[in-house]
């Protein structure tokens, strides 16, 4: 700016500018770092999670009562065939830590997928088509973000049954409304370009209207959201599996394996922190992913 | 704004409708009232007479029509366990929740305004990304285990703080800690993302030039403008934490209505978790509504829409 500069200077657009530009630099960085780190890990989990027959050192149902609550290898009096020792019922810690990955990814990546199916259509259609079905839609979604997912969760798994499916479907049938939001206001800005106008005026079926001109250009958002979406399940389906109402036992739900180890609180702490590490990790990396995807792919949306 | 407002609240109203069904028909699909009435060895007449005494042979749409004026005049039923009715039950637990709530949604607006104004003033600078990393951080942290991990360190080993039950108000210390470090990252992203856009905008240049104290232009001129959006969203986070409260009063064992309603779930006590997801709907609707109205007030683009 100008040459006298004194302290009201701080808000000159120079000093703004300057910083923006270290600014977006640094973003810029860390986004791909944070798509390094966060996709590395989930990579080694899922790698786990695929491999865990090969890579789990004993059978994760397989009880012994004869060895139960053995410490994990960082303690005293350990048994160095089970590494991170064995849960209240003698059955081998890291295994079940293993297989529980399975059912966390599995949960995390169907509820994705299912809700994004409903939610992209409902948000695609409602977009597209305006007026009265939009009116209809955007009524669907506000009743479905005025219902606690939580709570209607655990009432319709209790209504069918615990169980990997039930879950799916619950969290799938209740996870959609992010989709929903976002590609409908992304179908409404699409939809009056003037591709699609082009598309309309040579006589193009409304369907492959759609399918070939709207959504590739609004599919971009689908993939943050679905990341983010598989944090948020993954962490949904161990609080119904802690509750209760999600996983059942035996299966190795890091949920359900907090749950049950918290009556060994007191004495063995660690029988929850593993799998509560475990599960903190696994959510960081998706979001951490999400996070770069965002950031590079539509640095706008960052805050 | 008052058009806006009247579309609103015959939207709220049919919201409100549909929830309503939705919370009848869901619960009541979870089995037969009149057998979990008639109790256990219950033979097939008794569960008829029961049927018939209760209503539950009219029409579901009858029975919802009478379970509605019911609940609008607080009368929920009885439940199967507790010799309270539902109301009652309701009323005496609902202040352990919303006290939680409130406690919860303080402390998440005690720690995530003043760090959200600091990233603002200095985006980029250390703080600013530390506050971010412990924000992305804590997102990964599933609730309850926090609780758990929050009850094994405070609780039991340093002995600062009762680990269960809801009696005074240490009892409530860890449970709203629990609750409000989730919904913090949010409101900081909303404050600093509200105060970076206004700390640039004209007017905070023309109230500096005009030499005001930097503090007056920020508190006054600055925050007063950034946090109604953030108000806005905190609204929404104390109906989420409503609905959180049922994770963090199970770990906990305070008896509040999130307990309340995992309990009758498990015990299929239909009555209450009807009324309870009614009324936590209602506290949604109602709190959402607020929101968009502090916003459509702050932003008139929102209004014609």
């Amino acid at each position: 700016m100008t040459d006298n500069s004194d302290s009201n200077d701080k808000l000159i657009p120079e000093k703004v500018l300057r910083s923006n530009i270290t600014a977006r630099i640094f973003r810029r960085i860390s986004a791909h770092t944070s798509i390094l780190i966060g996709g590395s890990v989930l990579a080694i989990i899922v790698f786990m999670a695929i491999f865990a027959p090969l890579l789990a050192p004993h059978d994760p149902f397989d009880q012994d009562l004869s060895r139960r609550l053995l410490p994990p290898f960082w303690m005293e009096d350990t048994n160095p065939k089970y590494f991170l020792g064995t849960d209240n019922l003698g059955r081998d810690y890291l295994s079940r830590l293993i297989y529980g990955a399975q059912i966390s990814l599995m949960i995390g990546v169907c509820t994705a997928l299912l809700s994004g199916i409903i939610g992209s259509v409902l948000g695609i259609t409602a977009g597209y088509f305006g007026g009265r079905i939009d009116a209809v839609i955007t009524f669907v979604i506000t009743t479905r973000l005025s219902m606690p997912i939580v709570l209607v969760a655990l009432a319709v798994v209790a209504l069918v049954g615990g169980s990997l499916h039930a879950v799916i479907l619950v969290l799938g049938f209740l996870l959609w409304d992010r989709y929903a939001v976002v590609m409908r206001s992304a179908t409404q800005q699409a939809r009056n370009m003037d591709y699609v106008s082009a598309a309309r005026a040579i006589g193009c079926p409304t369907w492959r209207i759609i399918l070939s001109e709207i959504f590739p250009n609004v599919v971009n958002n689908l993939i943050v959201i679905a990341t983010f979406e598989v944090a948020h399940a993954i962490l949904l389906e161990a609080s119904l599996s802690f509750l209760g109402l999600g996983v059942q036992p035996p299966d190795p739900s890091w949920g359900l394996m907090i749950a049950e180890g918290k009556e060994f609180l007191l004495f063995d702490p660690w029988v929850i922190t593993i799998p509560g590490i475990a599960l903190s990790i696994l959510v960081l990396a998706v979001n951490m992913l999400g996070d770069g995807i965002r950031d590079v792919s539509a640095p706008e949306n960052r805050n | 704004m008052l058009n806006f407002t009247i579309r609103r609240i015959i939207l709220v109203v049919f919201v409100a409708l549909t929830v309503s069904v939705i919370a009848f028909f869901l619960v009541r699909m979870s089995g037969d009232l009149a057998t979990a009435l008639a109790g256990e060895d219950a033979n097939a007449q008794e569960i008829a007479d029961i049927r018939k005494i209760y209503g539950l042979d009219r029409p579901l749409v009858v029975q919802y029509g009478d379970w509605l004026f019911g609940a609008l005049r607080g009368d929920f039923g009885a439940s199967l366990y507790f010799p309270e009715t539902v109301g009652e039950l309701v009323a005496m637990r609902l202040p352990t929740t919303l006290l939680l709530a409130f406690s919860g949604l303080l402390i998440s607006l005690v720690i995530g305004i003043p760090f959200g104004v600091i990233s603002a003033l200095k985006p980029d600078s250390w703080i600013d990304r530390v506050s971010m990393s412990i924000a992305v951080a804590g997102q990964a942290i599933p609730t309850f285990w926090m609780g758990l991990m929050l009850m094994v360190l405070f609780g039991l080993i340093l002995r600062w703080t009762p680990i269960s039950g809801d009696d005074t108000w240490q009892h409530f210390i860890l449970p709203s800690f629990t609750l409000g470090y989730y919904s913090t990252p949010p409101i900081m992203r909303l404050t600093r993302s509200g105060m970076l856009e206004v700390l640039s905008a004209d007017y905070i240049r023309t109230a500096y030039a005009k030499g005001l104290q930097p503090w007056r232009v920020l508190f006054k001129h600055a925050l007063r403008n950034a946090v109604i959006p953030v108000v806005a969203l905190a609204s929404v986070q104390f109906g989420h934490m409503l609905s959180g409260a049922i994770v963090i009063e199970s770990v906990f064992a305070m008896q509040g209505i999130g307990y309340l309603a995992w309990e009758s779930i498990l015990r299929n006590d239909i009555a209450v978790i009807q009324a309870i997801l009614l009324i936590v709907c209602l506290f949604y609707v109602g709190l959402t509504f607020i929101a968009d109205l502090l916003n459509a007030w702050l932003d008139p683009r929102i209004r014609v829409s």
